[in-house]
């Protein structure tokens, strides 16, 4: 399949591999300290940002034709759906 | 079209082997699909006799042929076998993987080798099933929910039997990447997505959900095997854990994996009422969205299974009110398929007799959905005999009669062959009342009371539960009636026309059997799927 733009070098891979790390002391670090009911949200924030990294350089849906976005956008929220609504039972109990 | 017994898939080989590893290493969608039936319709004959041991204990109070052990091992056995073997794999797997190609013009799937892996993944995941039974240790007892603490306490084999079961979800998830990529890829010139029949997009629908939704039970398997291995705490509550979270990650995936089992079928149904009424389907469009909407909406009500176990009053309304939402998409399929018939030129053949009395029992159990999904009906039904009869409705009466349905429409198309069809009109009357005499005496047991998964009940539910035996004596009989004909026009029937039934999708342009790769040139799609001015142009083909 012919991609429409270039891939990024090995240079890009090592930042966000770097990147990748850094996020995760940070998840660690935080977790060692009591944000009362902010914890839970920061932790989600800093996975978000990884995946997103994840999603769009290590498996290149940022090349990829826009079909796959979309995908990847509805697939996406139909996981946030998800959790709001499981939210709706866990911080109403 | 004339068609030379050498000249069709059943006889010719994607390698270089005969016999029985030309099947086995085959990627042919056709043959790949067939080993899919006979696997399935293997499975569901062994959950039937199961069920039918169940119904037998069950006719009379106290013990009558096992003990409460061996009873819950049977129920366990006969969901997991009936959900994970039969159900969820069972029209999208046979039925999807041998027409979906043909319906959009393709020569095969777009990863054929990886539609062969999948079969073997799922006869993987069939084994790991068989193999817990006979472990040490014992067979599953735990219903096939799962649910903590029990799962977590039980000494039974429930990690290995739930590995199945993990196992048989990357099946799922491989066919439906499959069944994507071709819808998206490999659709003929001139076959656009409102061209597509609509077993194709209910097929495509339910592929996403089986990529989407798949994967959390999946994840939720692993949880509970880690838990039961390691002793971490998750959701056992003596460890810190939370058992309600249990429930909603099993539902997350169970409930739209409801629409797994449903959403081929309905395509099917969608298939079925325009060839046999000869008129184009009324609401083309609509049919096709609600897919979608169905596979969407399925996503977000899955708590609804949960009104008793203790979670929030906010989460209790706001899962019913999108439970009511569900029924919406539905009924614009059941009140187009009622239209399309409107005016009709109806030949009541057998496939389109199954379609009557699928539109019957599914708007059954479809109905009694809502009494359920109430909150206030749910507290007084929860766990009784109304919920089993309410899901068999939808699941049995819904999806498994129009497994018969697609046998008997598309079974002159897949062997060439023509089953008898003065009996396979018997066939379809008897199961009708095996059925509801089996299924129905249970919403009256379950509206007065009895609890579902009771091994024993009190006397005045006797008559009825005697009733429900009986029933379901007529209904197996009938299930091995069907298969007994079905083997007897395989070796002895009629051959079969290429066009048996007057359809118009692509399938009947092409000869019984058809050969391998199906087209001999692919076609260039000029009119719409089911308009039928297209009968008289086919005959002089």
């Amino acid at each position: 399949m012919e991609h429409t733009k270039k891939h990024p070098g090995y240079t890009t891979y090592i930042l966000v591999w770097l990147a990748l790390l850094v996020f995760t002391s940070i998840t660690v670090t935080i977790a060692g300290i009591d944000l009362g009911k902010y914890t839970l949200l920061i932790a989600m924030f800093i996975a978000a940002i990884k995946s997103a990294l994840v999603i769009n350089i290590f498996m290149h849906i940022k090349f990829e034709e826009k079909i796959f976005k979309v995908f990847i956008f509805l697939s996406g929220m139909t996981l946030l759906i998800i959790f709001i609504l499981t939210f709706s039972d866990f911080l109403f109990r | 079209m004339a068609n030379t017994i050498a000249e069709n898939y059943l006889h010719q080989s994607t390698n270089k082997y005969k016999g029985i590893l030309s099947w086995l290493l085959t990627t042919d969608h056709k043959k790949i699909g067939l080993l899919y039936f006979v696997s399935i319709l293997f499975f569901f004959l062994v959950g039937a006799i199961i069920g039918l041991l169940m119904r037998l204990e069950l006719i009379a109070p106290g013990r009558t042929i096992m003990g409460p052990q061996t009873y819950n091992t049977l129920f366990t056995l006969h969901g997991v076998i009936m959900i994970f073997l039969f159900i969820v794999p069972g029209l999208p797997a046979i039925f999807g993987n041998f027409f979906l190609p043909i319906q959009i013009g393709a020569r095969d799937v777009a990863f054929p080798r990886l539609n062969l892996l999948s079969w073997y993944v799922y006869m993987v995941g069939a084994i790991l099933a068989l193999v817990s039974l006979f472990l040490p240790g014992g067979p599953i007892d735990t219903g096939w929910t799962f649910y903590i603490p029990y799962s977590i306490r039980t000494n039974t084999n429930v990690s290995l039997a739930i590995f199945a079961a993990f196992v048989l979800g990357f099946s799922s998830i491989l066919t439906g990447i499959n069944f994507i990529t071709t819808v998206h890829r490999l659709r003929a010139p001139g076959m656009t997505f409102f061209k597509m029949p609509l077993f194709v997009w209910a097929t495509y629908a339910t592929a996403w959900i089986q990529i989407i939704a798949t994967p959390v039970i999946g994840i939720t398997i692993l949880l509970v095997i880690i838990e039961r291995a390691f002793g971490v705490g998750i959701f056992d509550p003596a460890l810190g854990g939370d058992p309600i979270l249990y429930q909603h990650l099993f539902w997350i995936y169970s409930h739209p994996a409801v629409y797994i089992m449903i959403l081929p079928a309905m395509g099917v149904v969608s298939e079925i009422i325009p060839t046999f009424s000869r008129r184009t389907i009324f609401g083309y469009k609509a049919i096709a969205m609600s897919s979608l909407a169905i596979a969407f909406i399925g996503y977000l009500v899955w708590a609804h299974h949960m009104f008793t176990s203790g979670m929030s009053d906010t989460a209790r309304w706001v899962f019913s009110l999108l439970t009511f939402i569900v029924a919406l998409p539905s009924g614009v399929k059941i009140f187009n398929w009622v239209a399309t018939m409107y005016k009709g030129s109806i030949d009541p053949q057998p496939p389109f007799l199954w379609v009557m009395s699928f539109i019957f029992l599914f708007s059954i159990g479809g109905l009694t959905g809502l009494v359920l999904g109430s909150l206030a009906t749910d507290i007084h039904v929860h766990d009784t005999y109304f919920v089993v009869a309410h899901f068999h409705y939808v699941m049995f009466g819904g999806t498994g009669t129009i497994f018969f349905g697609a046998l008997h429409y598309w079974f002159p198309k897949m062997f060439g062959k023509m089953y008898n069809i003065k009996l396979s009109k018997i066939a379809v009357a008897l199961f009708f009342i095996g059925f509801n005499m089996l299924y129905f005496p249970k919403f009256i047991l379950g509206y007065m009371g009895m609890p579902r998964r009771y091994y024993d009940y009190l006397p005045q539910f006797e008559p009825l539960q005697k009733v429900s035996t009986v029933g379901s004596w007529i209904l197996v009989g009938t299930i091995f009636f069907i298969v007994g004909y079905f083997i007897h026009a395989l070796i002895k029937g009629k051959k079969a026309t290429s066009n048996p039934w007057g359809g118009v999708t692509l399938e009947w342009h092409i000869p019984s059997p058809p050969i391998q790769e199906n087209f001999e040139v692919i076609p260039t799609i000029t009119h719409k799927p089911y308009d039928f001015s297209q009968l008289k142009e086919m005959k002089n083909e």
